[in-house]
């Protein structure tokens, strides 16, 4: 590659779940934590390339991701998730690391689409092939662009992942990490 | 018409202008590399040539000398076009900069440079502008891979 890359850094997990221990009121608390965080997933308005505008139709009347808790931030500050809506250029690259790292924890990364994901068709030297080499993927949504379903779906899946969290309260308030699957 | 400021051209740089060819109405003048910024400002000044419309690179690999820099040029008033061109050799792949005839070609000649590697002499600010700032290597060159460099290229579908 002509650019020098950095590869994601990664929380190490699995010691710090038994601070807080394993035990009804430790998981009854992760629960209500993961159900708040799930059901209120404000995404960073963040739109690349021909995936945004299927990104925005989701976000309109018909599919309406405001069901879901979904709704468009237009600060990194105030965003949990960053949808990668398109093809991500080298020089585009630290645009998005810079919003990417003023976005409070905990945060997630949906790849959208086939260039997000692996480049898609353009597999040239301007193009980074996949957000993965730069940022921790938590769901990658495949098609060229994926209809707004294929959206809604991802991050239905994002919503049943951040679920299966664990020692989520017990991060949020210093014990220990949160341990992801 | 331009016919007529080549032949003004012809008189005021007898030894500069090497060939002259017209196809379709359109005519392209080749000229000797060091004489650029004072055939362009003749353009300017004397031909009413205000408007500098584009300036890129060619690179015709395998050839001597292989780049070529084109000014397409435009005169507002009489609605007329004329295309320079001057020969760049790889080994020393350097103009002398016309953004002091029109603004315009700063930019112009970064991309130039950016994308062909073909540097301008005397420019006031000569960085990349398309590629990022740490990019090596010049893509737009015939020799560039296409996948970048450090990469195997595509060699179709192994399933």
């Amino acid at each position: 590659m002509g650019v020098k890359q950095q590869g994601a850094e990664l929380a190490p997990a699995t010691e710090y779940y038994k601070v807080l221990g394993d035990n009804i009121l430790t998981t009854s608390l992760d629960k209500l934590v993961n159900w708040s965080r799930s059901r209120s997933m404000w995404p960073m308005t963040f739109g690349l390339a021909c995936c945004a505008i299927e990104m925005m139709a989701a976000g309109a009347a018909r599919f309406d991701l405001d069901r879901l808790g979904v709704l468009f931030r237009a600060s990194p500050r105030q965003a949990d998730l960053i949808i990668i809506a398109g093809t991500v250029t080298h020089k585009m690259m630290p645009v998005i690391r810079t919003v990417y790292e003023q976005m409070p924890e905990p945060k997630y990364v949906i790849a959208m689409g086939a260039c997000a994901s692996s480049g898609g068709v353009f597999d040239t030297y301007s193009v980074l092939q996949g957000i993965d080499q730069e940022l921790p993927v938590d769901v990658y949504v495949p098609g060229c662009p994926p209809r707004p379903e294929g959206l809604l779906y991802g991050l239905i899946k994002l919503q049943e992942k951040i679920m299966r969290e664990k020692n989520s309260f017990g991060a949020a308030i210093g014990a220990g990490q949160v341990i992801r699957d | 018409m331009s016919q007529a400021v080549v032949a003004k051209l012809k008189g005021a740089f007898p030894a500069t202008v090497q060939e002259v060819k017209e196809h379709r109405g359109e005519v392209t003048v080749t000229v000797k590399r060091e004489d650029i910024v004072q055939v362009c400002d003749f353009l300017k000044k004397e031909a009413g040539y205000n408007f500098l419309c584009d300036l890129c690179g060619v690179d015709y690999l395998g050839q001597q000398p292989r780049f070529m820099v084109v000014y397409n040029l435009y005169n507002i008033t009489t609605k007329e076009r004329l295309r320079v061109k001057v020969a760049v050799p790889e080994e020393d792949a350097c103009v002398e900069t016309v953004s002091g005839v029109w603004s315009t070609a700063n930019w112009h000649e970064r991309e130039c440079w950016d994308l062909m590697g073909i540097r301008f002499a005397n420019h006031p600010d000569l960085r990349r502008i398309l590629m990022p700032e740490n990019w090596e290597g010049h893509p737009l060159r015939k020799d560039y891979p296409l996948q970048g460099p450090g990469r195997e290229p595509y060699q179709g579908r192994l399933s």
